[in-house]
């Protein structure tokens, strides 16, 4: 098992290289002079010159990539054009809203979507059954921005029960306001992950289902909500949570989306915020975050089959 | 030899798929799921909304500063945004965009997606490489990529339809390569390899085909969330610039004014949701009776 986790780990390494290069050539590769674009209509020679000697642009590309991947290897993301600070801290003082934003919504999501998925599964065909099934095409079918907007509209304008926008820090501004705030986005961020998760829940409790264990486990006259979470749902398990883990990708396209309607100041709006004024070193560090938080998440759950599921053995 | 080696395999595999087979024309599905039925329908509106609409309505960028932010009314069924231009002509010159770019994206996914999985699933060595590649391109948030490259190349028509087929090639990769991996272990393709036939007519004539029906519903897919992601970049301000109407940009330029005049975010965004629900739907239709594999699962 040791053999098999090591090769795993090791296996994430040509993919971040790929991430890495890709980011890297995207730059290099665009159409016309990257430091003339990034500088703007009415930019000066002066300004594009400095944008050029700031993003290493006069060197030759070899050189330009050894330096630059040696920086990224010491954790060093470059120096943002607009603010000059390094791009490392501007991530640090946006991190909280982002992070805690994602925790209440995978929170919020397991609690919703795995029931459901269960319920559906158990009583295939049902009202309920019909009813998950619409949302989850539903949840897919919704833009997140016009879902934030309708519960805005409905839940904070006319109903007034909530705050329309905003951020509060759980740290600084006490739980409550933070809670209050952060309604919203968790659900306008939860629906589309509720309607793939409970999909993928349902399907793979209504196939363990069907095995001849649940149905010895109903025959010795065990109780239905035993057979349910026992016997089905700790053996739907692994599918359900490789979703999960899937899913982190959609949870991070909506995080710049929901931030933006929320106007909370997280990652999401400094890349938006970065992309309006072509501040590329902040893009290029966000995607290169991104990218290693969902390889990342994704490397501990398969090690963690590994670990906490006999059947797995490698 | 080599000929009368694929024509016995031909019907054969031709009988099997028959006998199992059941009607899958158009009318047989629609009538089989009504939701299909619904959803076409749905869609077809769209589409004749979005090539005829344009005759019938006024012009979409016309300014008429004494009539801002008006609510809906007999005059203007949609009412009218923060420089008087009418909501409804915008959001049905804004159809144009969204279907142009569902359509495309899906189609030019599809086609490089099929070519590169058709390739390097039945090479081996390119193989290895390729889904490191692709698994590369997986790890990157699509949207963020979206953004990142639209930003890099200013914001066109094309640049937007490409900077969505990237991120989406990838699927339809692992999709292809997964059945050619499968295909290329069955009986007729040895036997064709044994008969002497070269590459490209065992992957044309043999693997290809069996391609088809799980593209057609990975397509439909592609062309619902490509209409999403366009309209996410113009709500961002990443995406096609206001000159040209999209839905995404008509819903970007009504948020300031949000809490006065919802309904400019509301009605191109109820009319973007309908469309995509259109297009999932026909797509589930589509996995249903193509799929049946599948479909018992979902």
């Amino acid at each position: 098992m040791l053999g098999y986790i090591f090769r795993r780990i090791l296996a994430t390494v040509p993919v971040m290289a790929v991430v890495a290069l890709f980011v890297f050539l995207m730059l290099r590769l665009s159409p016309g002079d990257p430091a003339a674009v990034i500088a703007g209509d009415y930019a000066t020679a002066e300004d594009i010159a400095r944008i050029r000697e700031n993003l290493g642009l006069n060197e030759p590309i070899i050189v330009q990539f050894t330096s630059w991947l040696g920086q990224l290897l010491q954790g060093d993301l470059g120096i943002s054009i607009f603010t000059n600070l390094p791009v490392t801290t501007l991530i640090a003082q946006r991190l909280e809203p982002t992070l805690l934003l994602a925790l209440t919504t995978i929170l919020f999501t397991l609690v919703v979507a795995v029931p459901l998925g269960v319920l559906a599964a158990w009583k295939q065909g049902s009202l309920i059954d019909r009813g998950v099934m619409l949302f989850s095409v539903a949840g897919f079918s919704i833009p997140v921005f016009v879902l934030g907007y309708i519960l805005i509209y409905v839940l904070a304008i006319q109903l007034k029960l909530l705050p329309v926008q905003g951020y509060k820090s759980p740290f600084t501004d006490g739980l409550w306001p933070f809670l209050r705030h952060i309604i919203l986005p968790t659900i306008t961020l939860s629906v589309i992950y509720i309607a793939l998760i409970a999909r993928m829940t349902r399907a793979s409790v209504m196939e363990v289902l069907q095995e001849d264990y649940v149905r010895t486990a109903r025959a010795k006259g065990q109780s239905e909500f035993k057979v349910l979470m026992k016997h089905a749902l700790r053996n739907a398990a692994v599918p359900i949570v490789t979703v999960v883990g899937l899913g982190i990708a959609l949870l991070i396209g909506g995080v710049v989306v929901t931030e933006s309607v929320y106007n909370i100041p997280g990652l999401g709006r400094l890349v938006l915020d970065a992309v309006l004024k072509r501040d590329y070193p902040i893009i290029q560090g966000l995607i290169l975050l991104f990218s290693f938080v969902y390889i990342l998440i994704n490397l501990i759950i398969d090690l963690a089959y590994t670990v906490f599921d006999p059947r797995i053995r490698y | 030899m080599s000929t009368n080696m694929d024509q016995v395999d031909f019907t054969e595999s031709a009988d099997a798929t028959l006998s199992s087979r059941k009607d899958v024309s158009l009318l047989a599905i629609m009538w089989r799921h009504p939701s299909v039925f619904w959803g076409g329908l749905l869609l077809a509106v769209m589409v004749v909304v979005a090539v005829i609409g344009p005759l019938f309505t006024v012009d979409p960028v016309a300014l008429n500063p004494i009539k801002r932010l008006k609510p809906p009314s007999a005059e203007f069924w949609f009412g009218t945004d923060f420089l008087g231009r009418d909501v409804l002509a915008r959001v049905v010159h804004g159809a144009q965009v969204s279907l142009v770019v569902g359509l495309a994206v899906a189609v030019i996914a599809v086609v490089l997606g099929l070519v590169i999985g058709l390739v390097s699933g039945y090479i081996r060595w390119l193989d290895a490489v390729m889904m490191r590649v692709m698994d590369g391109l997986m790890a990157i948030p699509g949207i963020l990529l979206a953004i990142a490259l639209i930003s890099l190349s200013g914001a066109t028509l094309v640049t937007v339809v490409i900077a969505i087929v990237i991120p989406e090639i990838p699927r339809v990769v692992r999709l292809v390569r997964s059945v050619v991996l499968s295909v290329r272990e069955e009986p007729y393709v040895e036997a064709a390899i044994a008969a002497g036939t070269r590459t490209i007519p065992i992957l044309w004539r043999h693997i290809l085909p069996n391609t088809i029906a799980p593209l057609i519903v990975q397509a439909t897919y592609i062309c619902g969330s490509a209409m999403l992601t366009e309209a996410i970049l113009g709500f961002l301000g990443a995406g096609i610039p206001p000159e040209i109407p999209s839905w995404g940009n008509i819903m970007s330029e009504g948020r300031t004014y949000f809490q006065l005049t919802p309904w400019i975010i509301f009605y191109p965004g109820i009319a973007l949701a309908l469309t995509v629900l259109a297009v999932n739907t026909v797509g589930d239709g589509l996995r249903d009776t193509l799929d049946p594999r599948i479909a018992r699962k979902m």
